[in-house]
């Protein structure tokens, strides 16, 4: 075994004294944590996982009729099928990063008042095993894909280039975003109670501000650093640049994004810090 | 020389009893609104005001390698101060340092699945122990063996029997290899037979393995067989600090001013009254008055009296009052005409009848259904120590009041 540095248990620790040594010494009940929810959702009904896919489609085909064939807002000439499940795969996984994430202190009250570990490894485990639901959804897409771009007219529209190497890239800021705002949530939620009720309106809202159903191109320019202040434009716009080869993305409002969700995943850390100390007091 | 495994200086915590419990968002805005506008309700001021100290101004050290027992009441702070030193929740004030690997069983089972194989939770429950994957593996085959559970390696622990599940779980916390062991209370699961293996796995790693234990628990044979030293806690503070067999002593002899189980009437000195109640004492088997009953012993009652005037077909009320103000008992004995002028009862109940726990005494003298001649409520408060019942915890869980022996019951049971 090896030596452990001595334990100090005292009052107040700042925020910004995340063990995050130790945090790596419990990588393996990190790792443990993720196969468990893979396990889990799996064993639990046949149709587990095939609800990550069975969502989506259900989703766009909605979309599909109300926004596409009744509002006809236009998809930046591309097939609304292919726009919507491309927006629907980066937003689904912040979504659900988020609201998995979002309750942590009252799911896991239990577990927390019993026994220690670093804290952050729950959320930090179901952001990576929400992953799983990521790469079903992303493979039913390219079936979609590969279907529209081979056997349909509008297929030539459709650009697949080398820097689809980038998307994994903008996966990785989507679930910083998502777990940034869920430990935020989850902190204050920890506190008042009755904000659990808050979280599916903030999710549907938080979708319709973000291009999923429109493109960031049918927003005026003059309006547009309002959209860009949601760290999730630019990662779902990129989605569908990367994927459909049409989007809107320039590298300053870009940066910006990565900066706001990096801030917003800073504050979350600190409020979850000051959540954590003193939860089990308040079950 | 080597520092301390343990050392805690001066820890405390407090709790604001106007916020525990959880808050709702109207209510914070609501009292914000009310401070910024100046029009407070009486109750905002007091919230913030009443603290609640679970521990306070704990200090002790801990060798490597001892075996402490922590003993107190409910309520005395031995939970709090085992959160604390497991880092559950951050103490007000103070410090403490250990300096090793800790692993706390304030629960068996912590984290376990459903879903999952009883293998799968070993590994689930034991990472979150603390343990590595590399040490799970390593120790697989004991636990499995030290649970009884080979046959039911796959098969998901929702299926298992209580029992067995409590075995399994017991079984990968005490396979864990910290060097300071934090248990609350954990054995006071599974049937006996499991109980005594796994007291005997306790002492096994305290003095084979040479491993810091901190042990609290309310069976004090378990305390004694395995501590060597003990902490007695009361009112969030350390009693008493040194060798286990003083320190059970203490806290069962003299925890309570004696005082209390005796009752003095105040008679005046003119009464009208033809029967009065004299005095009331609760006493042990030797006849010395005791407030403190070990559940083996008998309970004996001695009430003098004095009879100027003895009406016949009076009676002797005895009623019993549990702690939480239930009658237990209601007894009526007939008074035989007396020859003197001062008399004395005595009534007597039989061990291991009621649950451990302080009750008190209403005495009268009546005549049933007719007339109150004198009487008393609520005195004579005395507590019942468990010393080996067969009850499981009887301090947290309502046993109701009496216990059922075995020739009190007959218990059958029919496959259909």
């Amino acid at each position: 075994m090896t030596p452990q540095p001595e334990i100090i248990i005292r009052p107040h620790r700042d925020w910004w004294q995340i063990d995050w040594a130790e945090i790596f010494r419990y990588r393996d009940l990190l790792l443990i944590f993720v196969w468990r929810d893979f396990i889990a959702k799996y064993k639990q009904t046949i149709l587990g996982p095939a609800w990550f896919v069975i969502q989506p489609i259900l989703t766009t085909i909605v979309f599909n009729v109300i926004f596409s064939r009744v509002a006809k807002i236009p998809t930046d000439g591309l097939p609304p099928t292919l726009f919507y499940m491309a927006g629907l795969l980066t937003w689904n996984y912040f979504a659900n990063v988020f609201s998995a994430n979002a309750n942590t202190f009252t799911n896991q009250a239990q577990v927390f008042s019993k026994v220690y570990f670093p804290r952050l490894i729950v959320p930090f485990s179901i952001t990576i095993s929400n992953l799983l639901a990521f790469s079903l959804q992303l493979a039913t897409f390219f079936c979609f894909w590969a279907w529209f771009r081979f056997f349909t007219p509008a297929g030539d529209q459709i650009v697949l280039g080398w820097n689809v190497l980038l998307f994994p890239l903008v996966i990785v800021q989507t679930g910083i975003a998502g777990l940034g705002v869920a430990l935020i949530f989850s902190a204050l939620n920890a506190k008042y109670r009755d904000l659990a009720f808050l979280l599916s309106f903030i999710t549907q809202s938080w979708m319709y501000a973000t291009p999923v159903i429109y493109a960031l191109s049918r927003i005026p320019e003059n309006w547009r650093w309002l959209a860009n202040l949601n760290p999730l434009t630019q990662p779902v716009e990129a989605t569908k640049l990367l994927l459909l080869g049409t989007g809107t993305i320039n590298p300053l409002d870009y940066a910006q994004s990565v900066i706001i969700t990096l801030l917003l995943f800073a504050i979350g850390l600190s409020m979850f810090h000051r959540a954590e100390r003193t939860f089990v007091d308040t079950v | 020389m080597r520092k301390p495994i343990i050392e805690v200086n001066g820890l405390g915590k407090c709790y604001r009893l106007g916020q525990i419990g959880m808050t709702s968002l109207r209510e914070s805005i609501n009292r914000s609104w009310r401070k910024f506008t100046g029009r407070t309700l009486p109750g905002d001021e007091n919230k913030s005001a009443q603290e609640f100290w679970a521990v306070r101004d704990i200090s002790f050290k801990v060798e490597r390698g001892e075996v402490i027992g922590i003993i107190g009441r409910n309520g005395a702070g031995k939970s709090t101060l085992l959160k604390l030193l497991s880092r559950i929740t951050d103490p007000t004030v103070g410090e403490a340092r250990l300096r090793g690997r800790v692993a706390s069983l304030l629960e068996v089972g912590t984290g376990f699945h459903p879903e999952l194989t009883a293998k799968e939770n070993i590994y689930l429950n034991g990472a979150i122990l603390g343990m590595t994957r590399a040490e799970v593996t390593r120790k697989l085959d004991e636990i499995v063996d030290f649970a009884g559970v080979e046959k039911f390696l796959d098969t998901p622990v929702k299926r298992f029997s209580s029992g067995m599940y409590v075995r399994l779980a017991f079984a990968v916390a005490a396979h864990l290899e910290p060097e300071i062991l934090i248990v609350d209370e954990v054995l006071a699961v599974g049937d006996a037979d499991f109980q005594k293996k796994a007291l005997g796995k306790m002492s096994e790693v305290s003095t084979q393995i040479g491993r810091t234990v901190l042990f609290v628990s309310h069976q004090m044979s378990a305390i004694s067989k395995i501590c060597k030293r003990t902490l007695l806690f009361s009112e969030g503070r350390i009693k008493a600090d040194g060798q286990t067999e003083d320190v059970i002593n203490l806290y069962l002899g003299n925890e309570e001013e004696n005082g209390n189980s005796i009752f003095h009437a105040k008679i005046p000195d003119v009464t009208k009254k033809p029967m009065v109640i004299k005095s009331c004492a609760v006493t042990d088997n030797s006849g010395n008055p005791a407030s403190i009953i070990r559940s083996s012993e008998q309970i004996k009652l001695l009430t003098k009296i004095r009879c100027l005037d003895f009406i016949p077909g009076s009676c002797m009320a005895y009623c019993l009052v549990d702690r939480h103000l239930r009658r237990v008992f209601l007894k009526f004995i007939k008074i035989e005409s007396p020859v003197t002028k001062e008399l004395e009862t005595e009534f007597t109940i039989r061990p291991n009848l009621l649950v451990p726990g302080s009750y008190t005494w209403s005495v009268a003298i009546v005549i049933p259904n007719v007339r109150l001649i004198d009487g008393h409520e609520n005195i004579c408060r005395f507590t019942i120590r468990d010393d080996g019942t067969d009850l499981i915890n009887p301090e947290s869980e309502d046993y109701g009041c009496v216990i059922l022996s075995q020739s009190d019951y007959t218990h059958s049971q029919i496959n259909c």
